[in-house]
């Protein structure tokens, strides 16, 4: 079984700062990581490969020093990994990069289960995943915090349709996926795409032997002409989210507290959502 | 100070540091309170390879020595000098091994304390031997292709815990210390039993236990070296290990430092930082120099000793005598500058203290390492 981890390299927001001038982010010295939620989609990865003997596949778009967040996942325990990387790219918004991490997908053709962190800490938008599994025309389970039942029968001949791969009628994932009021659980057909909580799993670390490994360990590396995709869906071009305006929000003013006896503070309260008092 | 780490030293340096950040740092207060073993942090340093960073490739470990070791013991009690212990006690017990093994004993053992599926713990002292090795008082009477083993160990650090234990003990009363030899003993032999685990004034996540050996039947394979080489086996384990007990002190007189830089510098008193006063800054800075003069030392120890040095017992000494004495004087300064909340359990910076202690008494006291520098510097006279 193949299982496919799609990662992303943010900057650590902890250490994020905004500059008050421009509203941009200020980058230079921030250290960069991966996603943290995309941490527990690797670990599930992992989990899922000890028990499956699946293999983990990594794949991140993003510049080319995003391969030192493709080599973190190789030191996790990860085997393999692909940088989708190009000029072309740059720019790509959710949509876009939604359709270009399907084409790489589409690519590795032989797959189960597609695994996403929720959100990155740097846009926070939760498309992507989902943008993935529509791309590819495949089920999604977004918001996972547990994988309940898993069942893989991998199909008779190596033959394979391209996207729909290993699809047979026994294979299946059954999920618990967080809503707001608790959780709904959820049975799909494989492949799947799942984006996973961080109540899902506790990450592990490395190991000095996988990073060992992820040293010297060789990384594809796809642009935009190794990938099946129509010029005018990547990139800047590609995206229909237009950028008007960045701004920091004003920050809230402090709250009034009114005190008294109950009468006295109904009162003054009414007054005020009356707006009788300035 | 930049020490020219290898790349695979800079990386189990950063492993060993995000482990004590991310894992033990959180934890270090309540194993303190609790006193019991953290098996868990032992869990994840095995997963992550720590416990082999020092034993060869072929018995599954990562190849490196002595350094290595000192590296991440360092790293390791910057956040808890009891917890890093299980690395540094599992080392000493498995050097014997290491040093003195035959091929089938290493095989046998090494690999699964090289991932650390177990422990090991060294078992010398007694309640008549301490500083006084020679006079162990635990007996291995020769039976044919056995030994039996009789005699109780005290204050074994991972004792309890462990799974492999190298003991020294007497097959000879009549020939002191020539007369010792060490055994390879495993948790479960019948005749091995475990008594009281000590409660401690520092390193508290450490287990420190009495091992209770009552005709306890050990194969003769089970002989590390030959009969009579006990005491040689001890001393040339200290030499290796000693590096180790420097680096934990290192670690944790580096660790009170960092979080005594940052109290400082957000304490107020009479209306500034108190980290603005000439005299608080003088102590910074000479806490700071001893500290990177103890870790040059035990850098270039460890690592003559991982060139094949042959003579390593005075300067092995020796950086275990200057950190352990420098972490004590540090830590002690530490709770100085923290005042009154320095006192305080509330404070995480006593413990610092409490910890450091136990580096100046064991694997030998620091009287005793002053005994060995001397008697090397004589010994290189008259010769
Ligand atoms: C927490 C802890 C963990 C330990 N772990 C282990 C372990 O894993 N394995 C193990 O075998 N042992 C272990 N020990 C034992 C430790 O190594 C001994 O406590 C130590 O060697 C000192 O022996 P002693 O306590 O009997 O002190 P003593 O030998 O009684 O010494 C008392 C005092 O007299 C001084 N003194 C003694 N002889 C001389 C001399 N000739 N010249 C000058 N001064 C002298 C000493 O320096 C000391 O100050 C541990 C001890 C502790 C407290």
């Amino acid at each position: 079984m193949n299982i496919i981890v799609c990662i992303k390299q943010v900057p650590d927001t902890t250490e994020v700062r905004i500059d008050p001038e421009t509203n941009t982010l200020i980058r230079s010295g921030v250290r960069c990581i991966i996603n943290p939620f995309d941490m527990y989609a690797i670990e599930e990865g992992l989990r899922l490969k000890d028990k499956f003997e699946a293999r983990v596949t990594v794949i991140t778009m993003g510049p080319p020093q995003a391969e030192e967040a493709l080599r973190e996942a190789i030191s996790l325990g990860a085997d393999e990994a692909i940088l989708v990387s190009d000029r072309l790219f740059a720019g790509s918004d959710t949509w876009a990069t939604s359709y270009t991490l399907s084409k790489a997908i589409q690519k590795i053709k032989d797959y189960s289960l597609v695994i996403c962190g929720k959100q990155a800490i740097d846009g926070d938008t939760a498309q992507v995943g989902p943008g993935i599994s529509a791309h590819l025309d495949i089920p999604q389970i977004t918001y996972v915090k547990k994988i309940e039942e898993m069942c893989f029968n991998s199909t008779e001949n190596g033959e394979r349709s391209e996207s729909r791969a290993t699809h047979s009628r026994d294979s299946y994932i059954k999920a618990e996926r967080m809503t707001e009021e608790g959780y709904e659980i959820i049975e799909s057909p494989l492949p799947c795409l799942i984006t996973v909580v961080k109540e899902i799993n506790e990450p592990r670390l490395p190991s000095l032997k996988g990073k060992m490994k992820a040293k010297s360990a060789g990384i594809k590396k796809w642009e935009a002409k190794d990938l099946d995709v129509d010029p005018d869906l990547i990139g800047l071009n590609g995206s229909p989210t237009k950028v008007v305006k960045i701004f920091t929000p004003p920050p809230r003013k402090g709250g009034q507290i009114l005190q008294g006896d109950p009468e006295e503070v109904s009162e003054k309260l009414v007054d005020l959502l009356k707006g009788e008092i300035p | 100070m930049d020490y020219l780490l290898t790349e695979e030293q800079i990386m189990i340096r950063d492993l060993a540091r995000q482990i004590a950040t991310e894992k033990i740092k959180p934890v270090a207060a309540k194993y303190d309170i609790e006193g019991i073993f953290p098996w868990d942090i032992v869990k994840v340093m095995g997963d992550s390879d720590l416990f082999g960073i020092y034993i060869e490739e072929k018995y599954g470990g990562t190849g490196g020595g002595v350094m290595e070791l000192v590296l991440a013991t360092e790293e390791l009690s910057k956040a808890c000098g009891g917890i890093s212990l299980s690395l540094a006690a599992t080392a000493l017990g498995t050097f014997p091994i290491i040093l003195f093994g035959t091929e089938e004993q290493k095989h046998k053992y090494l690999p699964d304390l090289a991932r650390g599926k177990k422990l090991a713990a060294f078992a010398l002292t007694e309640a008549g031997a301490g500083s006084d090795a020679a006079a162990v008082a635990t007996t291995a009477e020769k039976k044919g292709d056995y030994y039996l083993l009789n005699g109780t160990k005290q204050w074994i650090t991972n004792g309890g815990e462990a799974e492999v234990y190298t003991v020294v003990a007497s097959v000879d009363r009549s020939k002191g210390a020539r007369g010792a030899a060490t055994f390879i003993v495993e948790k479960g032999t019948e005749g091995f039993e475990f008594g009281k685990k000590e409660d401690k004034m520092g390193i508290r996540a450490s287990a420190t236990s009495e091992l209770i050996f009552s005709d306890c039947k050990i194969p003769k394979k089970n002989l590390l070296g030959r009969e009579g080489m006990g005491f040689i086996v001890a001393m040339k384990t200290f030499d290796q290990s000693r590096p180790g007990v420097a680096a934990q002190a290192l670690g944790i007189a580096q660790g009170a430092l960092d979080l005594t830089v940052q109290y400082v510098k957000e304490r107020k008193q009479f209306g500034k930082s108190i980290s603005s006063f000439q005299g608080v800054q003088f102590m910074l800075a000479d806490m700071a120099t001893e500290i990177e003069a103890a870790r040059a030392l035990i850098y270039a120890t460890a690592r003559m000793t991982d060139s094949g040095a042959k003579k390593i017992s005075k300067e092995s000494a020796m950086a275990k005598l200057f950190a352990s004495d420098m972490a004590m004087k540090v830590t002690t300064d530490c709770v100085q500058l923290f005042g009154g909340y320095g006192y305080m359990r509330d404070y995480p910076i006593e413990k610092f203290m409490r910890d450091a202690k136990i580096t100046q008494i064991y694997e030998g006291t620091n009287q005793i390492q002053r005994g060995v520098i001397a008697s090397s510097l004589i010994k290189e006279k008259a010769a």
